[in-house]
């Protein structure tokens, strides 16, 4: 047995760590949301030039051809510099249903472009409050009708994978007439959201049926292991803090009241990513044990994240309440995160279940 | 990443479970059968003489000293087969191989090594552990058991608490200070004792499980062969901490905990209809817990590849003791609320709901004992996120000027 990543997967991590670390720091951030920008295009084009974003994409197509495990690696990057741009929408979702469920046309059509970066892709599946997978849109013959609302990064994206009436998928161009984006006031200040109207828009059926399931334990899994950096990125930045701060005439990091709070957090994070991994080599390696991995993977990784973000805020005090201080993007990112690929109660059902079929 | 045997652990493993299955069948112990302690000694004892004969005592321990000499990857390979049975496995082999024998390899003489691991390895020689005192807990290094020295022998006088099996076992590992004019850590002293010495007074503790499972010693006048002192004079904190290492790092195959529950949650009837587990609030809880019993699981896993490279975990074993306790308890406490009233006086036969009793209330044991859950927070903090020890008063005081 050998439960770590190799050392290539530990390289690409630092890679892509680096790069980050490099162009995408908080002051970045800052200048991003006080100039009203979408997203950061140029780390998306250095992204896509590195080879990142098509990094699980099969050669054929333009990417890399690498596993899921690969890809995670750099979700975790991703997720520890709260990075302002659309991977979670155009790789983890869009290019991986038009991987999963596209005819091979659409994949030839649209894969080489989502990989290199020059496409941004959307995906959107909920209709407004209540359920995620919402299918009142629909299409007939060759056109989409309905309301897609809320949906990240659509007025970026050339290209929308939408679910609709029969749980299935539909491929659709957003630069026509019969699509309508109308912004909406996003939570987290550095993903933009979109309601998307579709009004008799020219779409395209996708052959694959039954993948939203798959395709959202894939995604879960890629978002464990972003949430799994930030959670990482939230413990350290509440380390440093209290280990500089003095109060009462020592370190803050000297009570145990914060001492305590940062270990709980730091088990939380080591849970997280051990079954980041796991769900990581499940997605390649052993399929049916996605649903349970993905779940599990799911629910440590935004527990993890949900403490972190808001025990860093809290450990900085005062200071934490500032936009000045960092805490926020991660304070703002997880609820997002949190709700964006499906709430716990979803994914507790989705292990319980899988964890009594394997019993049974 | 890879969860395959290589090909010589896969060997190994076949070696192992052939072996087993010739050797195992006539120790077990079949399930729901109640050995008394004296009886369950004897097999335990003689299923350790089986593991001894067929060359697997002591996985990781040097050849030259009677051990095995192969891997932690080995040991866990084994533990994992081996718990396949439901064999004679308690604390009275559990302590002599996992820290008798450690302690004595690195601190002890050549006479004391020849003397006492090999008879350890073989079952012969069975250990109890003389460390905790009543005042002497997580704060180990304040224990006032005393050893006065009289020619070539240490008169030793105190008590020691939480001693397992203190009762059947033929010695201790015992820890004492030998010099209360220097600080706390720094006169403490090691022996072993032979647990038949006049003056040496094993009463079992009434614990709040009904069962007895540990014991108060009374230490009077004791009198212990200085050939019995294992390392120098001083050198008692040493030896503790190399106990205690074998604590963290012992190979577990334990299954899991949460996944009985959510089954005995669907064999519950539910508060209007369906079972207990249709509860959203029952399926969140249970999911979460196992969530994190899942991640428990491949972190241990982590860990295992780390010590098969020749890392030291450290701190980091503390974190899957710390947050396996704390699931026992929540998950076990809330099965009994989702059981209902049923679960505080079950009816006749109900073994499920006796075991859920039974591990709720080991699950306080779990949390205080082989580091508290506070102490390995404490060591988290430290250790693994580099920040400051706590502010200790008694620092650089002689023990004899401490208060209290």
């Amino acid at each position: 047995m050998n439960f770590d990543l190799s050392d290539e997967q530990k390289m690409l991590g630092e890679q892509a760590r680096a790069l980050l670390a490099e162009r995408s720091p908080f002051d970045h951030l800052r200048k991003l949301i006080d100039t009203g920008a979408e997203w950061d295009e140029p780390l998306w084009r250095e992204l896509g030039a590195m080879g990142f974003l098509g990094a699980n994409i099969p050669e054929a197509f333009g990417g890399l051809g690498m596993s899921a495990l690969d890809l995670g690696v750099i979700s975790e990057a991703l997720g520890r510099a709260s990075a302002a741009v659309p991977f979670l929408s155009s790789i983890v979702l869009c290019a991986d249903a038009i991987h999963l469920a596209g005819s091979e046309a659409q994949k030839a059509k649209w894969l080489p472009g989502l990989a290199s970066g020059e496409v941004v892709g959307c995906f959107a599946s909920a209709e407004g409050p209540g359920p995620l997978f919402a299918t009142r849109a629909v299409l007939d013959g060759g056109k989409l009708n309905g309301v897609k609302t809320p949906v990240a990064d659509a007025e970026i994206a050339q290209v929308a994978v939408v679910l609709v009436k029969g749980e299935s998928f539909a491929l659709v161009e957003l630069d026509q007439p019969g699509v309508t984006r109308t912004k909406l006031d996003s939570f987290d200040q550095l993903r933009a959201h979109y309601r998307l109207e579709f009004a008799s828009a020219a779409a395209e059926a996708m052959p694959g049926q039954r993948m939203l399931a798959t395709l959202f334990d894939r995604a879960a899994v890629q978002g464990a292991f972003e949430a799994t950096g930030a959670a990482d990125a939230c413990l350290h930045m509440a380390r440093d803090y209290a280990l500089d701060r003095q109060i009462f005439g020592r370190s803050l990091a000297s009570y145990q009241a914060i001492k305590h709070k940062l270990a709980d957090l730091a088990v939380q994070v080591e849970l997280a990513r051990s079954n980041a991994y796991y769900g990581g080599w499940a997605s390649d390696e052993a399929l049916g044990e996605l649903p349970a991995a993905a779940a599990a993977a799911r629910l440590t990784g935004l527990a993890a994240f949900e403490t972190g973000a808001r025990e860093n805020l809290q450990v900085h005090g005062g200071i934490g309440y500032t936009q000045e201080a960092n805490c926020h993007f991660y304070y703002r990112r997880e609820r997002m995160m949190a709700v964006a690929l499906g709430g716990r109660d979803y994914w507790a059902d989705r292990l319980i279940a899988h964890t009594i079929a394997r019993a049974a | 990443m890879d969860f395959n045997d290589t090909p010589a652990e896969a060997a190994f493993r076949a070696e192992v479970r052939a072996w087993l299955a010739a050797n195992a069948p006539g120790h077990v112990i079949p399930q729901g059968v109640a050995l008394d302690d004296t009886e369950e000694v004897v097999r335990g004892k003689a299923w350790q003489r089986a593991v001894y004969d067929g060359g697997y005592a002591g996985i990781t321990f040097p050849k030259a000293l009677g051990g095995r000499g192969g891997t932690g990857v080995e040991a866990v390979v084994y533990a994992e087969e081996e718990a396949q049975y439901h064999l004679p496995k308690g604390p009275y082999v559990g302590i002599g191989l996992g820290m008798a024998i450690n302690v004595i390899a690195k601190h002890g003489n050549d006479e004391q090594r020849a003397r006492f691991i090999d008879a350890t390895l073989k079952g012969d020689l069975t250990w109890c552990q003389l460390f905790s005192e009543p005042s002497a807990g997580s704060d180990l290094a304040n224990l006032r058991t005393k050893a006065v020295r009289e020619g070539d022998h240490w008169i030793v006088n105190g008590q020691k608490v939480w001693s397992s099996w203190a009762h059947r076992t033929d010695w201790g590992i015992l820890v004492v200070r030998t010099d209360p004019s220097v600080p706390k850590h720094k006169g403490l002293s090691f022996f072993v004792v032979d647990m038949k010495s006049p003056g040496v007074d094993i009463r079992p503790i009434r614990q709040i499980s009904g069962a007895s499972d540990f014991n108060e010693t009374f230490l009077t006048d004791v009198r212990i062969p200085d050939s019995n002192r294992i390392g120098a004079l001083g050198e008692g904190w040493a030896c503790c901490m190399t106990v205690l290492m074998g604590e963290r790092l012992g190979a577990s195959g334990r299954g899991s905990v949460v996944e009985p529950l959510i089954d005995y949650a669907a064999s519950t009837p539910g508060a209007n209809s369906g079972t207990a587990l249709d509860s959203g609030g029952a399926r969140l809880s249970l999911a979460q817990a196992l969530a994190e019993e899942r991640g428990g699981k491949w972190f241990e896993a982590r860990l295992r590849t780390m010590v098969s490279r020749g890392e030291n975990p450290g701190a980091l074993a503390g974190m899957v003791k710390l947050a396996y306790a704390t699931r026992l308890q929540k998950t076990n406490g809330l099965a009994m609320e989702l059981r209902g009233l049923d679960a505080i006086a079950p009816s006749e036969g109900d073994a499920t709901t006796r075991a859920i009793h039974h591990d709720y209330i080991w699950s306080t044991v779990m949390r205080i004992a082989g580091g508290a859950d506070e102490v390995l927070k404490n060591q988290i903090a430290e250790r693994v996120l580099g920040m400051p020890g706590d502010v200790r008063m008694d620092k650089n005081v002689p023990f004899e000027d401490l208060k209290g």
